[in-house]
């Protein structure tokens, strides 16, 4: 991983726009630099999108809209809350959220891990997809917001309810899974059954399950110096697809 | 056959086998991929089955001794206009199953069409028409934002230079595009052909949602790579590889609905262009779960403008519905720099037929009124327009170049040139031209080459028709056409059609 020669740089973002801020960074990835620190980072959108290769992004303050989007490779650790569009269609790489996460994470991505450590909003692991050894994975420490692994068609998301702000909110909110025909949901503790979508149940998981779970979590709590074995002390469920062709009796040729 | 279900009895077509010409030979039973034509053993000679013909003509035109011919079957149906034999027949169907009618090609119900009604003008007397064989005619169409006004400044050795910095445009030698349909709905051979074919004239071709096959990265300057819902094959290499990039939001044979392309079409190579697995149905959602407003488009046209490094200009494609040009304004401030219109009579490789015959609007009346709000809210040089949904020959698309459209996009002539019938049955992946299947025997009967040849020889002889009724009206070239409704007239139409086609009646 560390093969290629490392060349580090500390950039400022304050209150420049993104088409800049992103412009000297992809220009500075020409250049050689391959660690970057970005300081007072204040909702620049597209931060590492559609970067590739061995890279490292350190952010600081809030990355805007569609971070690290079609990303292939980097590794992004942002140290406090991210917004919506992380790792849409991404493909690989990995990105840590100290935080929480807003809306459409992982949307369609193919590869690659986002490890949140808080809540998460609506439509998060939308149409995730897997192929291949590509596998991607999103693991949220918090809570889930609505249609959470919608259409899911491959890959893995791990939701933990732990680090919540929602002390009252179920752990995921409705339409759970609702269309996945693929891929594999795993939720510690209760799934409660009237928030997943139609034709799904949650089912016990087994001792092939509990080996990914644990690889998953140990990665997820040393990202984010949590007591893995605190993680796994507790049951997990997993929703699986009931078909990969949910909707192939649905027609008749006319 | 007394107790067969009903709708074994009322099917379309029936199959008529001349015995005195045919010898048995069994071709019909080897090109019939939907199993109609049979070698009856008992009886030692080839037999057929009518209620399994579809209409594709197959093997009418490769029968040796042309024995066969491929009738609708006469219908026994007491005359209705109201209850018409289609109606009774889905009926049977949909009781039989409790299926949802699925459909392939464009809408055949029958709704205005108004290029037929729409009149071209030409040049007596008091301007001199323009004979193409002899003289310049320009039908080169760039596609992206133009810049409000263009500054020229004089350089010191006295030639003037452009200081305006233009944004990227897409370069067509014809104002016609092949359409998107992606690799997966139509198999491999067409997609190499229709790359060969665009770069060979000059135009690009649309991949359609499905990615793009590494072997054709090379056509990439003639390529529009397309971003759909599923985000089937989309990487950076592939957003990369292109000479534009577009948002598919929606089709025009099936407005507001996703696409299943089903597991039995998806093999080998389908799965490593589309980077999903072998069998699994792979499944378009409805709306881009990342686009629920203007200001999400605006995100992700931003989000492929970073991540192509501003080098192409962004496409979105939506359907001809009834706000469109609202919709069409909203698309234009979000910062897209093409809008492609594709009208309700749009093909599709499966659509459900009720959306598809009953949602939607005409292209041309889609066209005039974007085209329209456009120029009245004065951002019509932000975005060039594209036309499509029913394009049937050379005329249509000079007149929806007359009514606003900067170009157009072929997809149902574009298969019609390699032989579609439009039979209609493209989502059973059995495609007797071998067309929209990726079944190996199947599609063996298109060569790539031939396919190539075809395609290139329609947009040239569209090009050559389209620079004739040019020069018929006195013009050198196709941007004096662009929105110039003075060169369109209309035949049989109300006082509204023609105020929403922005054109005056025949004879006025």
């Amino acid at each position: 991983m560390m093969a290629t020669k490392r060349k580090k740089k500390t950039l400022t973002a304050g209150s420049t726009y993104y088409k800049q801020f992103n412009e000297e960074i992809r220009a500075l990835v020409k250049e050689g630099v391959t660690d970057f620190t970005l300081n007072a980072v204040n909702g620049q959108r597209y931060i590492a999108t559609a970067l590739e290769g061995d890279l490292t992004f350190d952010i600081h303050g809030v990355p805007g809209q569609d971070l690290a989007a079609f990303m292939r490779g980097p590794y992004v650790r942002v140290r406090n809350n991210a917004q919506d569009g992380v790792g849409n269609t991404m493909d690989n790489g990995r990105i840590v959220i100290e935080g929480l996460a807003g809306d459409v994470i992982g949307y369609a991505m193919r590869g690659g891990e986002i490890f949140i450590k808080g809540d998460v909003g609506y439509r998060v692991g939308i149409h995730m997809k897997a192929y291949l050894d590509h596998q991607p994975k999103i693991v949220v420490g918090g809570k889930a917001g609505d249609f959470l692994g919608e259409y899911m068609a491959g890959g893995i998301i791990l939701l933990l309810g732990m680090f919540s702000d929602k002390p009252d909110a179920p752990v995921a909110g409705r339409s759970l899974g609702t269309g996945m025909h693929g891929g594999v949901i795993y939720v510690r503790g209760e799934v409660p059954e009237n928030q997943l979508g139609p034709g799904l149940h949650a089912q016990p998981v087994d001792s092939d399950d509990l080996k990914v779970i644990e690889g998953l979590v140990k990665d997820y709590a040393r990202e984010l110096k949590l007591d893995s074995k605190a993680i796994m002390g507790e049951n997990f469920l997993k929703i699986r697809p009931f078909s990969h062709r949910p909707y192939g009796n649905l027609y008749v040729p006319c | 056959m007394l107790f067969q279900p009903i709708n074994k009895n009322y099917h379309e077509f029936c199959i008529d086998r001349d015995k005195d010409l045919c010898i048995n030979c069994q071709v019909c039973v080897r090109q019939c991929s939907y199993e109609a034509h049979f070698w009856d053993e008992a009886r030692q000679k080839v037999m057929h089955d009518n209620s399994k013909c579809i209409g594709c003509h197959r093997c009418e035109a490769l029968c040796p001794t042309a024995a066969l011919n491929i009738r609708k079957k006469p219908s026994d149906f007491r005359t209705n206009s109201l209850w018409r034999p289609v109606f009774l027949q889905n009926i049977y169907k949909q009781a039989d199953t409790g299926g949802v009618l699925l459909a392939g090609m464009g809408s055949p119900v029958d709704i205005p069409v108004y290029w037929d009604r729409m009149l071209l003008d030409a040049s007596q007397v008091t301007n001199p028409s323009i004979d193409p064989l002899r003289e310049p005619m320009e039908l080169k169409t760039f596609l992206g934002a133009k810049p409000k006004r263009v500054e020229i400044v004089t350089g010191k050795d006295g030639k003037p230079s452009l200081k305006t910095k233009l944004t990227p445009q897409i370069e067509l030698n014809y104002p016609m595009m092949f359409a998107a349909m992606s690799f997966g709905a139509i198999n491999f051979n067409l997609h190499r052909a229709m790359a060969r074919a665009a770069t060979e004239t000059g135009i690009v071709y649309n991949t359609g949602e499905g990615g793009l096959h590494k072997s054709l990265y090379k056509y990439g300057r003639n390529t529009i790579v397309q971003v759909a819902s599923g985000r089937f094959g989309v990487h950076l290499d592939y957003l990369k590889a292109g000479a534009g990039i577009e948002i598919k939001v929606g089709q025009g044979a099936k407005p507001g609905i996703g696409g299943h392309l089903p597991g039995a079409k998806i093999n080998a190579k389908v799965s490593e262009t589309r980077m999903v697995p072998l069998g699994s149905d792979a499944i378009s959602p409805a709306p881009h779960h990342d686009i629920y407003s203007i200001e999400d488009l605006l995100q992700l046209i931003y989000a492929l403008k970073e991540a192509s490094e501003y080098k192409v200009p962004v496409s979105v494609k939506i359907a001809a519905v009834h706000n469109v040009s609202a919709i069409a304004s909203g698309i234009a401030r979000a910062g897209a720099d093409i809008i492609a219109i594709d009208g309700m009579r749009g093909g599709t490789g499966a659509a459900p037929a009720m959306i598809r015959d009953n949602v939607g609007i005409p292209i041309e009346l889609a066209l005039a009124q974007v085209d329209q709000r456009l120029r009245d809210e004065g951002i019509r040089n932000n975005v060039s327009i594209v036309a499509s949904g029913g394009i049937r020959c050379s005329g249509d698309v000079i007149k929806a170049i007359a009514l606003g459209a900067d170009a157009v996009y072929l997809g149902t002539a574009t298969l019609i040139a390699v032989g579609c019938t439009l039979c209609g049955r493209c989502y059973t992946g059995k495609c007797p031209w071998g067309i929209a299947t990726n079944d190996t025997k199947l599609s063996k009967r298109q060569n790539p080459d031939i396919a190539a040849k075809k395609l290139a020889n329609l947009i040239r002889a569209w090009g050559h028709e389209i620079e004739e009724m040019l020069g018929g009206m006195g013009l050198n070239s196709i941007e004096s056409l662009r929105g110039n409704r003075d060169k369109l007239r209309g035949v049989g139409l109300s006082d509204t059609e023609l105020d929403i086609l922005g054109i005056k009646h025949a004879g006025r």
